[in-house]
Formats: structure tokens, sequence, C-alpha cells
């Protein structure tokens, strides 16, 4: 029952973010060709991803908190 | 997972490495997918890693690879491997038995399927130990939208791990575990990301350590101590959330900046707070790197260094990780690229990264010092050394 409710939770912060960001007539602020630092490998937000995950599985082991420590997400669509 | 004890006998368990090893496979599963470029398969690489912790009478290291091949444009497959030689003599083993050696292997295998702007992720993984077994199943998708400034991913698993226990060999609990993780990469200017990234743990079965005690208050004649140990009992069921924005900025003086506050919060009234900084400068072929960390939390609910009496309540815990306590953490690293000459190498890039972790509890005590009145004894500090050597090969 709880999983169910937070699914439902997640899936109806999911859906309000697409439907805002097509109703809106915000256009993308950042064009491709102006992301090129973002795409700098001094941006990556991990990497060594065997690093981060050994790290990751460092602080579970010793620290009760758990979940969430990577990023949101990431990419900058340069490619 | 267990500590044999004198005469062959197990006698208690210290950590929960076994327990956390699917949780972080996973997480770190759904960042590798979403952390590359928008709509892009993962590059053919091979990662590899040697991993040194040393620190609280702890000495675990060993070595790990990643291996990542496209089949065709749409299609990436990976494996990965890790070992983890573990040498325990911590406060824990010190306190009730005697140090120990093990063996952990990490194991999985996922694949990347591209369609049009979106990529689905499948995985499958394994953690194997002498008394505990865990699998895990995942699913993920990541999707760019906005004109490829907003990334979603979204990330299910299903855990399925077996506890057992050294001592009795007819002893085999559950525990079902399923992770749900959202998140949302935004890019905010030409030189700045945020992210914000949900997950939400729901754990069912037999959650605690079926060898480490708790110690109650005994002032029976002859127990000079002053205290007695019975099991540790854990609810049966475990609900957690974590909250974290990541915000990722680079300066014109070629540096970078990525810092990360994080918020948890579980049904066992578990609260953490997480802040970390990394600077980052590039000098010619070399980035050099800085990083600080801070954690605190509160003790759940059911926690206490001292129970009053034996049976004191339904649920009883003395697991310094289930305690109040902060952490430090401050790190260098040096990340340099190579110019390989062999013909199959496309480029390479070595790092070596240098942490200190300083980890201090406000009601967790150190029961191996004497002379103390029960519940008097020093609170206890450690510090670990932490280092990594990694080397990766693009293909």
């Amino acid at each position: 029952m709880q999983m169910t409710s937070l699914f439902c939770r997640v899936a109806t912060l999911g859906l309000s973010l697409a439907l805002g960001a097509g109703c809106t007539s915000i256009k993308p602020w950042v064009k491709p060709y102006e992301r090129a630092k973002l795409a700098d490998p001094i941006m990556v937000q991990e990497p060594f991803p065997l690093d981060a995950g050994y790290m990751k599985h460092m602080y579970r082991s010793r620290e009760g908190a758990r979940g969430s420590e990577g990023s949101g997400g990431g990419g900058c669509g340069c490619n | 997972m267990a500590l044999r004890g004198q005469g062959g006998a197990v006698v208690v368990v210290i950590n929960t490495v076994a327990r956390v090893a699917l949780y972080t496979l996973w997480t770190t599963f759904i960042v590798w997918t979403s952390t590359s470029f928008a709509a892009v398969l993962p590059e053919e690489r091979i990662d590899l890693l040697h991993h040194n912790y040393n620190g609280g009478g702890m000495q675990i290291d060993g070595p790990a690879v990643l291996v990542r091949k496209n089949l065709g444009e749409q299609v990436s497959v990976s494996g990965h491997y890790l070992v983890d030689s573990v040498s325990a003599a911590s406060v824990d083993v010190e306190s009730y038995a005697s140090p120990y050696r093990e063996e952990r292997i990490e194991k999985s295998i996922s694949s990347d399927f591209l369609i049009e702007k979106t990529i689905y992720s499948l995985g499958y993984s394994t953690s194997d130990e002498s008394d505990y077994n865990g699998k895990s199943y995942a699913f993920g998708v990541s999707q760019d939208f906005f004109g490829d400034l907003t990334t979603l991913s979204l990330g299910y698993s299903i855990g399925d791990d077996t506890v057992g226990n050294s001592t009795d060999m007819n002893f085999s609990e559950d525990v079902d575990r399923r992770t749900f993780q959202l998140g949302l990469s935004q890019i905010l200017t030409s030189v700045s990301v945020l992210g914000i990234a949900l997950e939400f743990i729901n754990d069912e079965g037999y959650l605690n350590n079926p060898y480490r005690p708790v110690r109650y208050q005994d002032n029976a004649p002859g127990n000079t101590k002053g205290w007695s140990t019975q099991a540790e009992v854990y609810p049966n069921t475990r609900h957690s959330n974590a909250l974290a924005l990541t915000y990722t900025h680079y300066f014109q003086w070629d540096g970078a900046l990525v810092a990360q506050y994080r918020y948890y919060t579980d049904s066992w009234d578990l609260q953490g707070n997480t802040l970390a900084v990394e600077l980052r400068k590039r000098l010619g072929s070399w980035i050099l790197s800085t990083k600080l960390r801070g954690y605190t939390q509160t003790a759940a609910d059911f926690y206490s260094d001292l129970f009053p009496f034996s049976d004191a309540q339904n649920f009883l815990a003395r697991d310094k990780e289930l305690s109040t306590f902060n952490t430090v953490l401050v790190g260098i690293g040096a990340r340099y690229n190579l110019k390989p000459s062999l013909g199959f190498v496309k480029k390479a890039e070595v790092g070596i990264m240098f942490d200190r972790h300083m980890l201090q509890y406000d009601n967790f005590r150190d029961i191996r010092q004497s002379g103390f009145v029960a519940g008097q004894e020093p609170l206890y500090a450690f510090g670990a050394n932490v280092v990594r050597f990694n080397l990766l090969v693009w293909f």
C-alpha cells in the first residue's frame, strides 16, 4: 500500500513537470553551440564510476542514511 | 559478514557491507545511465579500480573492473566485477569476539537500449559472501526534453537477499527490497547544471544482524562490567526517503565546482543531512581536485548504547550506524590524460584519490575501555584513510 502511494506521488510529480514544460511558452535558453563548457571533462560529476560506486558503498556501510548519493541525472545534449 | 570468535565459533557480526552492496550498485547503475550525455549510449571503455580502506580496525581492499561495449548503434552492454577482501578488528569485533577475514564478490551485467531520445536500461547484479547472498534486478529509463536542457530519469529495482548464520547452518532469512529513483537534471546556464534526485527504499524481512548483541544494565553480584548482552531485535520493515540537490558550475579560470546537499529520513526516525563540496582546477593534462564532506544524523528510535534492563522494549539496537553521530571527510585527487600509442586505444586517463574519513559518535561508547562505570565509558571515534587508483581506457 505504501509503495503504491509512493509511486503515485512520484508519478504525479513527473507528470506535472512534463506538462509544465509542454504548456509553457518558455524556449530552451541555452543553445547547443553554447554548451561546450558543460561537455568539458572537468564538469563530469563522477568521472570514475567504479570509484564513485565504491565510495557510495563505503558511506552506506558506515552511515545510517542511504539513497540519492548520485546526481539527479545529467547530460547537456552536446553530442 | 560474520565474525569468527575464538575456537572457531562465530560470535558477532560487524558491518552492514553485504546489506548495502546492492543498494549502492543500482544507484550507481542509474547514475551511469543518466549522467551520459543526453540520449547517447555510454562510451566503449574499460574501467579499472584498486581500492584500499584502512581505519577503525578494518582493512578492506581489492580490485574492480567494468567493461562497456556497444552492439551496433542502439545497444550497449556492460559487465562489472568487484572484490572486497576484508580483515576486521573493529570496535564491535574487539568488544565481543575476535578478528576475522573474509571476501565479498560483487558482479553485475546490464544493457542500455537507445530508442530515439530515450535510453532504456536493464540490469542484474549479485553480491556473495559466506553468510549473505543478495541479488537484484533493475530497470531504468532516461529521457531528454525541452531542447535537451532537461533530462528525466527513472529507476526501479527489486532486491532479494538471503541472510545466513555461520553458527547455525539451518538459519536462513529473507529480505525483500524495492527501490524507486527519480532524477531530474536541468541546464541552468551555459556553465551551470542543477540536479534533483529522489530515492525511496522499502525493505521487508530480516533486517537486523544475526550476530550483533545489545547491552543492558546488569548489576548482579559478580558482574564486574555492570552490563550483560542479549540479541538485537529490529522491525521487519524500513521505509526510507532521500532528496538530493546537486549543483555543478564551470569557472572561467578553468575550474569547476560540484556541490551537493542531501536530506534523509526513514521510518526508524533516523534523519540525516549531508553537505559536500568539490573544487577542481585544470593544469595542462592534469585535473586536480579537493573535497570536503560533512554528514550528521540522529539516532533510530530503538537505539540505545545501554538499555536499562533486559527486554526493555520491543525493538533493540546497538548498531553504531544507527546512533547519533557526525562525520567529516576531506579529500584530494589528481587525474591525468595519457597519450597512449597503442592502436586500439583511443585515449586513457589515470586518477588517484585520497580521502580521510573521520567519525565522531555522540551516544556510542567504547566498551573495550575498562575501569569505567557502565554507561560512562569514553565515546567512540575513529578515522580512516581511503585510497583509490583508477585507470580508464577508451577503445
